[in-house]
């Protein structure tokens, strides 16, 4: 079983004001097999958090700490991370043109595993891993993400979660812009990652429609840069009725 | 006419800083029309064959650009003029100025047995056929080539093959004409590779014929010494295909210039580039497409790639369609990809149009920064840094590569290009 520990994290921005802290002590665990959802409203902090747990260099941490069984992944190269076992699918997936998603998917796997996978068997895997995820054939020879739809992007972020097999997934907004049966294929993918790969899940969602797929252990309400609130999946039908006013009253 | 340049200052990039002003693309910005049918379409387009004095008259229109076979018919160069301006003129070896009288780069012919090479006198008939210089560098190699190399390919050759290595051993100012016929409904690629050291004013035509189609690779693989102006002109005839492609990686100065002339319908011309600029080089490819005559096809695009303190590439891309070239088919692209701090792109597309009645015409120019928002996903997938700046750049570069078609001149060009990228200090 793996670990992964957040620990009092605040982290900053360089604005052109000057520097702003976002994250203002954010705490964490999160246990192989356990699904935490955050929700919170828009501005909260909730993709700082993703994207300073993948390493991208505009978050700086102020304090706090981040660890993968105790391993400190705040040293560690935004490729390191991705080594040890944490992916994270991105709200807003990146276009890189001039780089197929065959060559793409084939070099992150063999940097991953650190060798280079079996041609005949990964072949296989790419497409047995399309075809669950209901993505056509033909993307293996575009540009990685080049001109897909924004449902398009995000399911193919779930199919690199499936191939590199991760130990902790942070999925930022997956189901923002999927059709009602593409959060069902996306949900079945990540159910099934965490079942056979022994994985654990931070799923970053503003809809409780997801949660009826995959069902949350623990769910956490994101305000201001701190987890304001934390419950079970009941948590989630709750904030879904009532919104976010009643912690933002706190707040004023 | 529209113009970018983008020069990258010193600063240290990060990943993520706040937004690096992506890729500018220009929309379709047509020039104004120039419909004075009278206008001196002298320029390489309707000159008639005399090896005279110069004709035309200097205006912004590129069909008032000056031609002639006479050196003294242009003026002393400044570096003010405007296909001179982005030109470091200290650096050109005097190649506007000397007496080319050194030893020309030797020439050496592989490839396909009936594809033929022959030398002929300076005043021999063949000389001029489907070339005028256009600038004073040019007109003084015309000046003091001694002689010419004539490449045949035979009418009706099918699928010929033919490498004519061009390896300069002397830094004396040359001067060197080449000529490459390609006979009617001739099939042929001609390799044109560079190698070694040379101060070079280089006037290279191609006359193809009726039904050819000829596919040249113009590769400036110089040792890092070499200085190499050359213009390179087609005048391709009806029912013909042109494809040109210009790839440049050595040199300290090079400036390629191609231009290409319909002389008949339905023919179709393609141009393509590929420059790699390192610290301190100077790469600068103008071209010319002359759509003189109705219904051709043209297509351009050139790619680049810049890195190190002084790297420095330009980019001119002029397209004249003619009044009488109605049913034209023709759009221009220059893409810049800089990795580095310190280096600079000028980006010049530059489309006039005197007929309405064209099928499409167009032209996009972006300069980019490395984008590190690439990078970051990348290598959130595992992959290590420099392996991440490979695999964009080899991207970006491929599109120019695939269009070479020759496996073995493929290779060695992804080679070069690795080269390239392990030199880099990033
Ligand atoms: N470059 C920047 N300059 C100023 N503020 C910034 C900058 N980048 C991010 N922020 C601010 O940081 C805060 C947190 O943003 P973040 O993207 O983490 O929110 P989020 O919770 O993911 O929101 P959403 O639900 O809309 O995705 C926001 O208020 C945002 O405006
Ligand atoms: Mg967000």
């Amino acid at each position: 079983m793996s670990t992964l520990e957040i620990k009092d994290l605040h982290v900053s921005i360089d604005t052109e004001q000057g520097e702003k802290e976002i994250l203002k002590g954010v705490s964490l665990v999160i246990n192989t097999n356990e699904t935490h959802a955050i929700m919170g409203p828009n501005g909260s902090g909730k993709s700082t958090l993703a994207s300073t747990i993948a390493g991208h260099p505009r978050y700086k941490v102020t304090s706090g700490s981040i660890t993968l069984d105790g391993a400190d992944v705040l040293e560690m190269s935004v490729d390191e991370r991705a080594k040890a076992g944490l992916f994270l699918a991105m709200q807003y997936p990146v276009e890189v043109p001039g780089v197929t998603m065959t060559n793409f998917l084939r070099t992150a796997k063999t940097a991953i595993d650190g060798e280079a996978p079996k041609l005949r068997t990964w072949t296989k895997d790419v497409k047995e891993a399309m075809a669950k995820l209901k993505i056509d054939a033909d993307f293996a020879s575009r540009n990685v993400n080049e001109g897909f739809s924004g449902g398009e992007k995000k399911r193919v972020e779930i199919l690199q979660m499936e191939l590199f097999k991760p130990k902790f997934s942070i999925l930022d907004e997956t189901d923002s812009g999927l059709d009602v049966d593409a959060l069902k294929t996306v949900s079945e993918g990540v159910n099934r990652a965490q079942e056979e790969n022994q994985m654990g899940t931070l799923l970053i969602t503003h809809y409780t429609r997801i949660l009826r797929y995959i069902k949350p252990d623990f769910v956490h309400v994101f305000v201001d840069g701190r987890i304001a609130e934390q419950g079970g999946a009941e948590l989630a039908d709750r904030l879904e009725e009532e919104g976010y006013d009643r912690f933002l009253n706190v707040q004023a | 006419m529209s113009e970018t340049t983008t020069q990258i200052p010193e600063e240290k990039a990060r990943i993520g800083a706040p937004s690096i002003p992506g890729f500018t693309e220009e929309g379709e910005n047509l020039s104004p029309l120039n419909d004075s049918a009278s206008s001196p379409l002298a320029g390489a387009s309707s000159k008639s064959h005399s090896h005279g004095g110069g004709e035309g008259v200097t205006d912004s229109s590129r069909a008032g650009r000056l031609t002639s076979y006479n050196v003294e018919d242009f003026p002393k160069l400044t570096g003010r003029e405007e296909d001179w301006r982005f030109t470091p003129l200290k650096r050109i070896g005097s190649l506007h100025t000397a007496e080319l009288t050194g030893q020309a780069p030797k020439v050496e012919l592989t490839g396909s047995e009936n594809v033929t090479l022959r030398t002929v006198a300076a005043d021999d008939a063949i000389r001029g056929n489907a070339f005028t210089p256009d600038d004073r560098v040019s007109a003084n190699g015309w000046k003091y080539a001694d002689g010419a190399q004539v490449l045949t390919i035979p009418a009706n050759a099918e699928n010929t093959k033919s490498i004519l290595r061009i390896t300069g051993e002397s830094l004396e100012p040359a001067a060197q004409h080449l000529i490459i016929v390609a006979e009617e409904n001739s099939e042929a690629m001609v390799v044109i590779d560079h190698v070694g050291s040379a101060v070079l004013a280089q006037n290279i035509e191609f006359d193809v014929r009726q039904g050819a189609r000829l596919r040249v690779v113009s590769l400036q693989a110089w040792e890092s010494d070499a200085i190499h102006a050359s213009s390179q002109q087609a005048v391709v005839a009806k029912d013909a295909t042109f494809k040109h492609i210009v790839v440049t990686f050595g040199g300290d100065l090079v400036r390629v210039n191609p231009s290409a002339r319909f002389a008949g319908e339905h023919a179709e011309i393609e141009l393509y580039g590929l420059y790699f600029a390192d610290a301190g080089q100077h790469l600068e490819h103008r071209l010319f497409v002359d759509h003189a005559v109705p219904n051709c096809k043209s297509n351009v695009l050139y790619k680049g790639a810049l890195q190190g303190k002084g790297a420095h590439t330009v980019w001119v891309g002029d397209v004249l369609i003619q009044k009488a070239a109605v049913g034209t088919d023709s759009y221009e692209a220059n893409r810049n990809l800089v990795l580095t701090d310190g280096t600079r792109a000028d980006s010049v597309p530059n489309l006039e149009i005197e007929t309405g009645l064209i099928d499409g015409a167009g032209h996009a120019s972006t300069t980019g920064r490395f984008d590190d928002e690439h990078l970051f996903y990348l290598m959130a997938r595992g992959i290590d840094e420099k392996t991440a700046r490979r695999l964009v750049v080899r991207g970006f570069l491929n599109e120019i590569v695939q269009q070479i078609g020759d496996e073995q001149l493929e290779e060695r060009l992804t080679d070069t290009i690795e080269e390239e990228l392990a030199a880099t200090h990033l």
